[in-house]
């Protein structure tokens, strides 16, 4: 019942949003252009005042490590900090760290940390909470980080504000392991010896941060203070944050048009939506600070199942989508049409190597011709089965169009729906023939590319590689990229490997998505790094 | 009746209860190990990165390595001890969650029965009185149109007009956050936010005991035994409320039986809507996060509740007709 009748309300907001689109593009593309020029007056900060935004889907806790999901990032990275944030082009910048250094042999890193560093509970913050939270919590904790931090071969504070992490081999991304999302602080006096994961501190978080947890109601919304105690001075400038869990993306939608709330972020507001507020005068859309996430997104192929395993039915698949419509019907303009296995925001793209052809429906048909795959009486080639992402409404629309573009080149495609813990499920277990997907890169290939492509990552675990593709020559070069230390062999070997990847297609890429960050123009600082509103808004305020 | 009788009902009654109670938490237990994913790989969904390490490390968490049988036994034994587990995802204890949410739920359910049998019985009772005329009409009309209209269009409605045009009351939530109110503004506070969720569950059913009340109030006044009051003289407003109203009640005291036991269930439609922080909103999440310690958790609570209301109303039947005997 609930299903149906979401569906419902989203499909009227969607039939208003292409109207909207349809009537004048001129004007969308115009006005994105003007979102993303960055003259803007400067405002002096100013101190006071209580920013309502939305969290969803409700975090389980707010710990991350404990829990590493989209929404708990958003909130949780106002109480932990990182060594480092990035720049929009993914260079560190000085977060806990205040300075750093690589030594020539390029295995040991010296972090210098900022003084005067205080949790909340006014324990003082250390190297030792450094080394802890590096080389056990996120190690003991952390898919992504433990394969990483596993390198490091030494561990040691000379003195109470340097830490200096010796690893066994170079390792060039390493720097890039450092934001609050990956590597957050975490008190070492709370954790150490505890069961990180069933620690009774965990229902109240305890960082460095800029805004300390106060109270959370769930289901309805979480409260953050300024932190009186924090390093850098004169910050933070907002006295509270307040973060409402807002379940119908229509509620959210009229919270901000009300200015009930005066932030939304991440997939806060539908795309459909979108365009109706970048109409609206006090309000600003941004589309900047998802560089270092740079979520790729794909049809994800079952490389077992036949045909799919034929480069030739792969090549005419992804022929037959039109990338073009996707982004600007679908997620009406925000985001990027994807050419290639690694994101253009994300190092070592190579713009000369990584193109999709397409859209070309008749050589789609040719490729299949080849294949021997032959229409049969009702124009039908072969049948698959598409697991729809149950991610949201905008999911289902991309597989429905995905549908309707395969049927013209005679690939008849049968929509199979599920809940979020099926498809993990399902995805894991190998179970499908095709999907979607989108995963992060986290500004290198090594960290975030290169899993879902390895044959040595072929595993019954979601995010590894689960379609199964295996090539030697892929799995050299990207083993090279990972050993090497010198960033032109590694770019060598990631073009090369862009090339490859490219010409037999082992994903069907659609889309480097970016999310909107929509804000009252009251509010200043929001996006200032690559980590968007995963960012500390330390700097953040009202005027 | 008799005080033993009355006694050897109750405790029959609740035998009964127990082992439904029981064969309820066995039923759903199965249930909801039988739906596809568990708990763990929704998190390792979620995570967007994952390696099979931490996927044993959760399921060993949550003791989902052990034999189906065996976690079976472990719960029911826990239940038995009053003990609802802790929810896999939150780390929190079951029972402490669902009472946190159940007085946000019984604040909204309950006001938007009060509102609907008090309005919905008067409006029945309005319309059967003027049978035939424009207000009859005019409430059948209002209440088919109530009846028919989907719960979360009203919602939206009511919302478009009260927050967005007329921008009188809040359109989200349960309270203002960080106003640190207490006592009367605290009270005057939440009702401004109970208001537009509250009239959006109560309207539906205030629609279903309109129309019930109306055609069973016209049924009643058809009986010779109203002709008989009438011609012995007595009043008509005593007639309609004494005679009439009071038999014709027994039907909305069934429906109000079944509605009653659907209040702790809350109304996942409006409390989405109003993102309005009640049981059922716990229940949808936990579903979706298969946290199956809560789901359990909120299923028991709201079965023991039904089966306790369906007591109720038993009870209320003998009470409100005297024919009735409980037996």
């Amino acid at each position: 019942m609930r299903k149906l009748t979401r569906r419902a309300l989203a499909r009227r907001g969607l039939s208003a949003g292409i109207l909207a689109a349809g009537l004048a593009p001129e004007m969308l593309t115009s006005r994105l252009a003007y979102a993303q020029a960055p003259a803007k007056p400067a405002v002096a900060p100013k101190k006071g005042g209580t920013l309502n935004t939305i969290l969803t889907p409700e975090p389980p806790v707010l710990v991350l490590g404990v829990n590493n999901q989209g929404p708990t990032a958003i909130a949780a990275s106002k109480l932990y900090q990182g060594l480092c944030e990035y720049s929009f082009d993914l260079q560190p910048m000085p977060k806990l760290a205040k300075s750093w250094s690589l030594s020539e042999d390029k295995k040991t890193y010296t972090f210098r940390l900022q003084e005067n560093v205080k949790f909340h509970d006014g324990h003082p913050m250390t190297a030792e909470d450094v080394i802890f939270s590096i080389t056990k919590f996120h190690m003991e904790l952390s898919p992504r980080a433990r394969p990483i931090f596993a390198n490091i071969k030494e561990a040691k504070s000379p003195d109470p504000l340097t830490v200096v992490l010796t690893l066994d081999k170079p390792f060039e991304p390493f720097m890039l392991m450092f934001d609050v999302t990956a590597c957050a602080i975490v008190p070492k006096h709370i954790y150490d010896g505890t069961e990180y994961r069933t620690n009774p501190a965990n229902q109240k978080p305890i960082g460095t941060g800029p805004f300390q947890f106060v109270e959370w109601q769930r289901g309805n919304f979480i409260r953050m203070k300024r932190f009186d105690d924090y390093w850098a001075p004169g910050q933070p400038y907002l006295d509270e944050i307040i973060y409402r869990i807002i379940p119908d993306s229509q509620s959210r939608a009229l919270a901000l048009q009300t200015g009930q709330v005066q932030l939304t972020q991440a997939n806060d507001i539908e795309p459909f939506d979108v365009p109706r507020f970048r109409a609206m005068p006090n309000l600003e859309v941004e589309l900047k600070g998802w560089e270092y996430a740079s979520q790729l997104s794909w049809i994800e192929i079952n490389h077992r199942v036949k045909p799919l395993g034929d480069v030739r039915v792969r090549q005419a698949i992804s022929l037959a989508i039109d990338r073009n419509f996707i982004r600007d019907r679908l997620w009406f303009g925000i985001g990027k049409v994807a050419t290639g296995p690694i994101a253009s925001t994300t190092k070592f793209y190579d713009p000369a190597v990584a193109k999709l052809p397409g859209p070309d429906p008749k050589a789609a048909m040719q490729l299949l011709d080849a294949a021997g795959l032959k229409p049969d009486a009702k124009g039908v080639r072969f049948t698959i089965k598409h697991l729809a992402l149950p991610y949201g409404e905008v999911w289902m629309r991309l597989s429905e169009y995905f549908r309707t573009a395969l049927r013209q080149i005679g690939i008849e495609v049968v929509l199979e729906t599920t809940d979020a813990g099926a498809w993990a499920r399902r995805i894991g277990d190998w179970d499908y023939e095709t999907s979607v997907n989108f995963l992060s890169q986290y500004g290198d290939p090594t960290l975030g590319v290169e899993r879902s492509y390895v044959s040595t990552n072929i595993k019954k675990v979601t995010f590894t590689n689960t379609g199964g593709y295996a090539n030697p020559k892929v799995d050299e070069l990207f083993t090279t990229a990972r050993e090497m230390g010198d960033t032109a062999v590694r770019q060598q070997a990631f073009t090369a490997v862009q090339k490859i990847l490219c010409e037999e297609l082992p994903q069907i890429w659609l889309m480097e998505l970016a999310w909107p960050t929509i804000h009252d123009k009251k509010l200043h600082n929001v996006i200032g790094t690559a980590m968007g509103p995963n960012a500390s808004f330390d700097n953040v305020f009202l005027a | 009746m008799g005080g033993a009788r009355f006694g050897r009902f109750l405790v029959q009654r609740v035998i009964k209860m127990v082992a439904m109670v029981f064969a309820i938490i066995v039923a759903n237990f199965l249930l909801v190990h039988a739906a596809p994913g568990d708990p763990a790989s929704v998190i390792a969904g979620e995570a967007g990165a994952a390696d099979p390490q931490f996927l044993a490390q959760l399921r060993t968490q949550f003791g989902l390595d052990q034999p189906l049988s065996t976690q079976l036994w472990i719960y029911v034994s826990h239940v038995a001890q009053g003990d609802l587990g802790v929810s896999y995802r939150q780390q929190r204890p079951v029972a402490g969650l669902i009472l946190e949410r159940l007085s946000a739920t019984l604040l909204l359910t309950g006001t938007a029965f009060v509102l609907a049998i008090a309005g919905g019985i008067t409006l029945g009772a309005l319309a059967a009185r003027r049978v035939g005329r424009t207000s009859d009409s005019l409430i059948t009309v209002l209440a088919l149109g109530l009846y028919a209209t989907p719960i979360f269009w009203v919602g939206l409605m009511l919302v478009l007009v009260f927050s967005v045009w007329l921008d009188w009351l809040p359109s989200f939530g349960m309270n203002t956050v960080g106003a640190d109110l207490t006592g009367g503004a605290a009270l005057l506070d939440t009702a401004r936010y109970l208001l537009l969720p509250g009239l959006t569950l109560g309207l539906f059913y205030m629609a279903v005991y309109a129309r019930l009340t109306r055609a069973a109030m016209l049924e009643v006044a058809s009986q010779d035994f109203v002709r008989t009051a009438r011609a012995k003289g007595v009043p008509e407003g005593g007639v309609q409320r004494r005679h009439v109203l009071r038999n014709a009640l027994l039907p909305v005291i069934t429906v109000a039986g079944i509605q009653a036991g659907q209040l702790v269930g809350g109304s996942i439609l409006v409390e989405t809507v109003f993102a309005w922080p009640g049981i059922g909103r716990l229940a949808f999440d936990a579903l979706l996060a298969r946290d199956y310690q809560i789901l359990l958790g909120v299923f028991l609570a709201t079965s023991v509740l039904v089966l306790v209301f369906n007591l109720v109303t038993d009870l209320l039947y003998a009470w409100i007709d005297p024919r009735v005997e409980i037996t």
